[in-house]
């Protein structure tokens, strides 16, 4: 198997890899770095599962080649903690029970992330549009929305 | 000593709280593990090939190009899995469904499987496999398929239920009747009659975690997994008996689970990764892709439901008929059984009557999802009930409060209820300002009522008390959506000790005795009860041991707020030792202290819902948005209420989804042409309002608590609640679900839809 060898920087840490020119950024995270926080839930772009933030913008891994990393920035859910501090939405997630399976969440918390880097202010509507590329089939989003919306606020420092 | 779990009315410290959970940390940081998530060494990728037709008898399978191919290590068919199902229908159903023998009935049926060293060369592999498919005419919708020309599924198939036994083989698998009374002479003394035919197309559970297991049998025969499922004893009992091997050499440790709702209570693609293993000789990781998942997974059935309800003018219904027909996959099911048993289950009747036909089609096999087949009967009942208090003139909730079930009433299936909330529910949407609010143009409101048995089953549970004084409790029920919080606090409450010094865990198969699966809304009542009654176990224990330590007779022992006392002045006097001391003489007083419990959880709580909903129709187009909507339940006990609202909340989107979007689409070739999430639409943030969400507790008098289990009946309502306020909305009673945008703009254009 003749691969490609990739540089790139994930969660602020130099990594090497070594991947077929057709795998996914997804299948590299997943099975040559270990990094399972990013999920598989349709390998099509349409559920978010397995969203991380590639050079500050939000993108499904599963529709982005492995090889497209070299020399990018990449943040994935095993990057939001700093340290035992729990980033914000991560801590809200949990107080407000915004998780059940919690396999979509870690796609949820980088998208929210993103979402609120970009706007530290918005409406519901402006959550609800901000995070309909994520498909959570237990939770009727409401919890979800709730926990944004905290973070949003505590973040702002109001 | 016989377990006395009836209900006490006991004062909570705990319960009823809502703490964190404790897998929420791993869940938000990544680091929880689901079952696409777990690696072995010398691992290999496993790979199913799939029947692109809907119906074919197999002529010939070549793999001699594919095993030759550099990398494959393994290739099976169904000569690989042999009939060990000794004349067990259902098992060999199972069998058949994993892997096709003579015939695929479905599109997306297995026919082979590849285990290689990598994903690409398990994908050519499959390519070079050759099948030789004769292809027979087939048949993908439940009405067609009854119809006296439509292509057999199966010749020795004859239709059980009906005397005497049919002649000729047939697509109706069963017929099955619920009922009492005269229900000719109830519609005699109508002054009402409305029948109407209603029908709902096929949806998936759409759970996001796709299937996902990895198998490892060795040489000896010995094996393991490790497998997202709501069920791993079941999937250990049903993998074993179907590789012909003993239980006991099987060990299955569940994964944490991406959502289930029913789908994982059954076996799919396992048996193939335990089989693939076997020849090959390595651990293999086989994880469906979400088109195959729709595909060969999953769904509920498509429906076609007769309803005829008549009634007086002053609101007494006098008699009620549904004839259901519940397309089950080409496999036999109990569906439309389960849609005749709930389809009345609401109401206090004199004379009703159902009857259920289980019919066989070209698709993938029925699963469970949620409450299943109750939705759909609902649906069709709901419509009917709406149209009648309309043509009398009633408040739709009236005419529902009038002929509500309660206490005593002889159920439309059968057993007489104990004390139930759908009265109450109905009393609450009466007085919820939700009900009041104005609508403006264009909009409208709709409610409806729902019911779920909720179940009991097999449950077994270990609480092990440790040294310094923390508990673990050990279930053998998967954790959907919370459930080790609920645990955890129940064992808390018992022992008096803090929520936080107790880990619940899922225990492996090997660990536990068998537990049933979390289905039937059934974990936090069976498994709950078997944890409250291992705590008291445990707490006799520690009582034995404080006795011990003081030197005094068990009997002169007493268990209150986490301590043992003495039980009166002649016990002596001693101060109270508490749990962690007790624990910490452990060694010195007989060993390690716990409690157990296993047992058949009987008594499960009967649940009933009122949904209330507003819609706005755009005329134009014919969407609809969903504006408001209330979901009200009977809880019987809220242990955790946090969760019990996520459950309230998540029944209420699925329904909505299903109600408006979701569908199996078929083409004339039989073939399903949205396998897909782009296309098989599921709802997202933006299609829907917060949930607003009721909790009623009237206790289930047969658990310890009052438990009766929350997490199906949610689903029930919203098909029929959408479906009477689009039509509200509209004007024209929509009778076809998923009410599309075509669909709604067909009915507004001209006629029913």
């Amino acid at each position: 198997m003749s691969g490609v060898h990739v540089t790139t920087t994930i969660n602020g840490d130099e990594v090497d890899f070594v991947c077929p020119a057709d795998e996914t950024l997804l299948d590299a995270l997943r099975n040559r770095l270990g990094l399972t926080g990013a999920k598989e839930g349709c390998g099509t772009g349409d559920c978010g599962a397995c969203s991380v933030i590639l050079d500050g913008r939000l993108v499904c891994s599963c529709l982005v080649l492995g090889a497209e990393a070299q020399g990018r920035k990449i943040e994935t859910i095993e990057g939001m903690a700093d340290g035992e501090k729990l980033h914000p939405l991560q801590r809200l997630f949990i107080s407000h029970a915004a998780l059940q399976c919690g396999i979509c969440t870690p796609g949820f918390l980088i998208a929210a992330k993103n979402l609120l880097e970009m706007n530290p202010d918005p409406t519901e509507e402006e959550i609800r549009f901000g995070l309909a590329g994520n498909l959570c089939r237990c939770t009727g989003y409401d919890k979800i929305v709730r926990a944004v919306q905290a973070a949003a606020k505590e973040m702002r420092g109001a | 000593m016989p377990l006395d779990t009836s209900y006490t009315g006991q004062k909570f410290k705990l319960v009823g709280t809502r703490p964190l959970r404790p897998d929420g940390i791993d869940k938000v940081t990544g680091r929880a593990k689901y079952g696409a998530d777990a690696f072995a060494p010398g691992q290999l990728v496993g790979r199913v090939l799939r029947s692109p037709h809907a119906h074919a008898k197999i002529k010939k399978i070549d793999t001699s190009k594919a095993e030759k191919l550099a990398g494959v290590k393994a290739v099976i068919t169904s000569a690989d899995l042999p009939d060990y199902t000794n004349g067990d229908r259902g098992m060999f159903d199972i069998l058949e469904n994993c892997m096709a023998r003579d015939k695929v009935f479905y599109d997306g049926h297995a026919v082979a499987a590849v285990a290689a060293i990598d994903a690409d060369t398990a994908r050519k592999a499959l390519k070079l496999i050759k099948v030789d498919y004769e292809i027979l005419p087939h048949v993908t919708d439940v009405d067609e398929a009854i119809k006296p020309k439509a292509p057999i599924l199966h010749d020795d198939i004859f239709t059980e239920g009906v005397e005497p036994k049919p002649k000729k083989p047939s697509n109706i698998a069963k017929r099955t009747e619920f009922g009492h009374g005269d229900v000719e002479q109830g519609f005699k003394e109508a002054d009402i009659v409305i029948e109407k035919t209603f029908k709902t197309e096929q949806t998936h559970q759409g759970y996001i975690e796709p299937h996902a297991c990895l198998a490892n049998v060795g040489p000896d025969g010995q094996g393991e997994m490790w497998v997202t499922t709501q069920g791993h004893f079941v999937y250990r009992n049903q993998c074993a008996q179907l590789l012909g091997m003993d239980i006991s050499k099987l060990r299955v440790t569940a994964s944490e689970i991406g959502g289930g709702f029913g789908g994982k209570t059954h076996i799919w693609a396992e048996p193939l990764a335990l089989a693939l293993s076997r020849k090959a000789n390595r651990p293999v990781k086989l994880v469906m892709s979400r088109e195959e998942v729709f595909r060969a997974s999953g769904p509920t059935s498509s429906t076609s439901i007769d309803v005829k309800i008549g009634a007086r003018k002053d609101g007494t219904i006098t008699a009620a008929t549904a004839t259901l027909r519940y397309a089950s996959g080409p496999f036999y099911g109990m569906w439309a059984e389960l849609g005749a048993m709930t389809s009345f289950a609401c109401y206090d009747l004199k004379n009703v009557k159902s009857v259920g036909y289980e019919v066989l089609v070209n698709r993938p096999k029925v699963a469970a999802y949620r409450a299943p087949s109750a939705p759909m009967a609902a649906f069709a009942v709901e419509s009917v009930i709406d149209e009648i208090a309309k043509k009398i003139g009633m408040d739709p909730v009236e005419f529902r409060i009038k002929n509500a079930a309660k206490e005593g009433t002889k159920s439309s299936y059968g057993p007489v209820y104990g004390p139930i909330g759908i009265g109450p529910t109905l009393e609450a949407a009466k007085n919820h300002p939700h009900m009041k609010a104005p609508l403006k143009k264009n909009q409208g409101r709709g409610m409806a009522c729902g019911f779920w048995f909720n179940f009991g089953g097999q449950t077994c549970t270990s609480i092990n008390i440790n040294p310094d004084g923390t508990a673990v409790v050990a279930v053998g029920t998967i954790d959907v959506g919370g459930s080790r919080a609920s645990m955890s606090l129940m064992a808390a409450e018992e022992l008096g000790i803090p929520y936080e010094n107790v880990r619940c865990v899922v225990a492996d198969t090997s660990s536990l005795g068998h537990n049933d699966m979390s289905d039937g809304s059934r974990v936090t009542f069976s498994s709950g009860m078997a944890t409250v009654i291992a705590a008291r176990n445990a707490i006799k224990v520690l009582c034995q041991r404080a006795a011990k330590m003081w030197d005094i007779p068990e009997d002169a022992v007493v268990w209150e707020d986490g301590c043992a006392k003495p039980a009166g002045a002649n016990a002596g006097t001693f101060p109270p030792l508490t749990l962690k001391e007790i624990a910490a003489a452990a060694a010195n007083t007989g060993g390690p202290i716990a409690g157990h419990n296993e047992f058949v959880a009987d008594g499960a709580g009967v649940s009933f819902a009122t949904h209330i909903c507003d819609v706005e129709v755009d005329p134009e187009t014919g969407a609809t948005k969903i504006l408001r909507y209330t979901v009200i339940q009977d809880a019987g006990k809220a242990i955790h209420p946090s969760y019990v609202e996520g459950q309230y909340q998540g029944g209420a989107a699925q329904g909505i989804g299903w109600a408006l979007n979701e569908e199996y689409i078929y083409g004339k070739d039989g073939r399903l042409q949205n396998p897909g999430f782009l296309d098989y639409r599921i709802p997202v943030c933006s299609d829907l309002p917060f949930i607003d969400t009721v909790i009623l507790e009237i206790p289930n008098p047969n658990h310890p608590y009052g438990v009766r289990g929350v997490g199906e009946t949610s689903i029930v309502p919203p098909l029929a609640a959408i479906a009477n306020a689009v039509s509200n909305a509209v004007g024209v009673r929509m009778t076809h679900i998923p009410m599309s945008p075509p669909r709604i703009l067909k009915a507004i254009e001209g006629g029913p839809a």
